[in-house]
């Protein structure tokens, strides 16, 4: 039903298949995503679940909420289309969405 | 605020501003000395003492009576039976009197992670710990967003995983120096020539602090972590300035002197204070005595303790389970993960505190304005609705990276990728030269309600009979 890209931060690519429902963290970290590690299990309070979201796409996801900003924003790496991969959820509207990965989580 | 009001309030912070900045640091702490001094003489305020006693089992102690903040719960082996109580009966627990003033005690994973996760209504201010620390010092750990993250993101780029890729062959280099020094087939104390030792050289070369006085850093910090009005411990007040005052002189005499070398045209290194010196934010932190005290205070703390019992505790649990190291020896990959796994185990804060800010219904209690909120991460890292079969020792366990010991939300831990780095690199050198690592007798623990940790553990180490793959080519046979 759909696929979501991620790319690591070396250009490794990863197509994973969309599951409506899922939020974007689940999809990597049980795919095998390297690169997104999911900490706290998707409550926006670890912060190692960073994504950076092509730009064409921002309206679609929509924009990172007060409390993702609390956690994104403390990464050196954060950009304006910064979003916390587990407070985006799949659904297939987001088909052919990609999303970058930063260098490091923190 | 009326208009005259602020103008008060404006030309006060002036004056605060001057005089901190005017004033030496380690006479500022010599001047909140005698204040506690003179507080004492006048009979205004009683050190409290702890004595130790037997503690009894949970069963049969009365609900409402359950004292968590007891320093010797850990020595005695009882806060986990505790947890488990509380866990079951009362996850959101009142104790209406204590040596620390009454407190709610959390001890439900999720529960601690909602308020881990809630700044606005569980303040991080004044303090993080249960008591009063005598010594009021400003640390970001212990403020509150926007403050909190302007001063945190100044300087976590010293441990930002940029900087520590940099940084990863000086640690291994250090840490080889350190089990290098071991004997084998002798009992010797792990804390003292391992934990203590690697920690210490870390901590200096994190802050280009001389590295013959690293033992200063252990010191300092023990001792100002370990005063029984904070947390239980055996600090005395009179020592605990002693040693802020000569912390402070050290590190303002640190600055300066690093400022000296810079402009003489040394180049520029990858420690703390050169980073402090070249952020548009932090660069003249030094004019703000109280505040460079404490976020150099936080930084030693905070990677003293933290590591130091990881790296402990991590050898016990795996002698306490030697099917665990047959399986670690097997598939040295497990590694980062049984880093994880440690970390759970051992928990080497055991909790943080919030106060409330406003009346809050939580978990079916009403917590009231002001309420001191304690979340127990020791007790969330082993609740079995989190973790199946929470109290084995896993090196394998599939969501060892869900411990909460880093804490959630914003405030947490900054060095996480180097506590984590520093554990795997110690674990792959460790097994690099040691077939087996026995503790040999019962360990001694540190006496405090906040740090879970190990002053002394007597260990024997034997050496690897075959030498491995990696290591260097056995010498040629010599010629007959
Ligand atoms: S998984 Fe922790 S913030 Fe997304």
């Amino acid at each position: 039903m759909g696929t979501i890209t991620f790319v690591e931060y070396d250009g490794t690519t990863h197509e994973i298949e969309l599951v409506d429902g899922s939020s974007l963290m689940q999809l990597a970290t049980s795919n095998g995503v390297p690169g997104i590690d999911g900490d706290c299990g998707g409550e926006a309070s670890c912060g190692t679940c960073h994504v950076i979201v092509d730009e064409a796409w921002a309206a679609r996801t929509g924009t990172r909420s007060e409390e993702e900003s609390q956690m994104i924003e403390m990464s050196p790496e954060c950009a304006p289309n910064s979003r916390l991969a587990c407070q985006i959820t799949a659904t297939p509207d987001l088909d052919g969405l990609t999303v970058r990965l930063p260098e490091f989580q923190m | 605020m009326t208009p005259i009001d602020t103008v008060l309030d404006q030309a006060l912070t002036r004056v605060t501003d001057k005089v901190q900045a005017t004033i030496p640091v380690d006479r500022q702490v010599r001047a909140a000395h005698l204040v506690k001094k003179a507080k004492r003489f006048a009979g205004l305020e009683t050190p409290l003492v702890f004595t130790e006693e037997p503690i009894p089992d949970p069963a049969d102690v009365p609900l409402t009576e359950i004292d968590l903040s007891n320093p010797f719960m850990n020595r005695q082996g009882k806060w986990y039976p505790y947890f488990a109580r509380l866990r079951d009966e009362a996850p959101v627990h009142y104790l209406a009197d204590s040596p620390f003033g009454p407190f709610w005690s959390i001890t439900r994973y999720a529960d601690i992670q909602a308020v881990d996760s809630n700044p606005k209504v569980f303040s991080a201010e004044p303090y993080i710990v249960l008591g009063q620390p005598p010594l009021e010092i400003e640390m970001f750990i212990a403020m509150d967003p926007p403050k909190h993250d302007v001063q945190r993101k100044a300087v976590q780029g010293v441990v930002a995983p940029r900087n520590l890729k940099e940084m990863e062959g000086l640690i291994r280099e250090r840490v080889q120096e350190v089990l290098d020094s071991l004997p084998t087939d002798e009992p010797f104390d792990w804390v003292d020539r391992v934990s203590i030792e690697i920690t210490g050289r870390m901590l200096a070369t994190l802050l280009d602090f001389p590295y013959e006085q690293r033992r200063k850093l252990t010191y300092w910090s023990d001792t100002i972590s370990g005063t029984a009005e904070g947390t239980g411990g055996t600090t005395h007040q009179d020592e605990m300035f002693a040693a802020g005052e000569e912390l402070a002189r050290s590190f303002v005499a640190l600055w300066h002197d690093k400022a000296a070398r810079r402009a003489a045209g040394e180049p520029d290194g990858f420690d703390l204070i050169t980073l402090m010196q070249t952020s548009e934010d932090t660069k003249d932190l030094i004019k703000k005595p109280m505040e460079f005290l404490g976020n150099l205070t936080l930084l030693i703390v905070g990677g003293n303790d933290t590591t130091r019992n990881s790296m402990t505790g991590g050898v016990l649990a795996l002698s306490q389970n030697p099917d665990q190291f047959e399986k670690l020896k097997a598939d040295p990959s497990v590694i980062p993960n049984m880093v994880s796994e440690i970390i759970r185990w051992q928990t080497p804060l055991a909790y943080m505190r919030r106060v409330a800010k406003e009346d809050v219904h939580f978990g079916g209690q009403f917590i009231r304005k002001g309420d001191q909120v304690i979340m127990w991460y020791a007790s969330g890292n082993r609740d079995e609705r989190k973790f199946e079969n929470p109290d084995a020792f896993l090196i394998d366990r599939p969501n060892a990276r869900n411990h909460m010991s880093f804490g959630f939300g914003v405030h947490r831990c900054m060095g996480n990728r180097l506590a984590e780095m520093q554990l795997r690199i110690l674990w792959e050198e460790l097994l690099a030269r040691f077939d087996r690592i026995d503790v040999v007798g019962e360990p001694e623990y540190v006496q405090s309600n906040f740090v879970k940790g190990y002053s002394k553990m007597m260990v024997q180490l034997t050496a690897r009979s075959a030498p491995q793959e990696s290591a260097e080519p056995a010498e040629e046979p010599a010629a007959a």
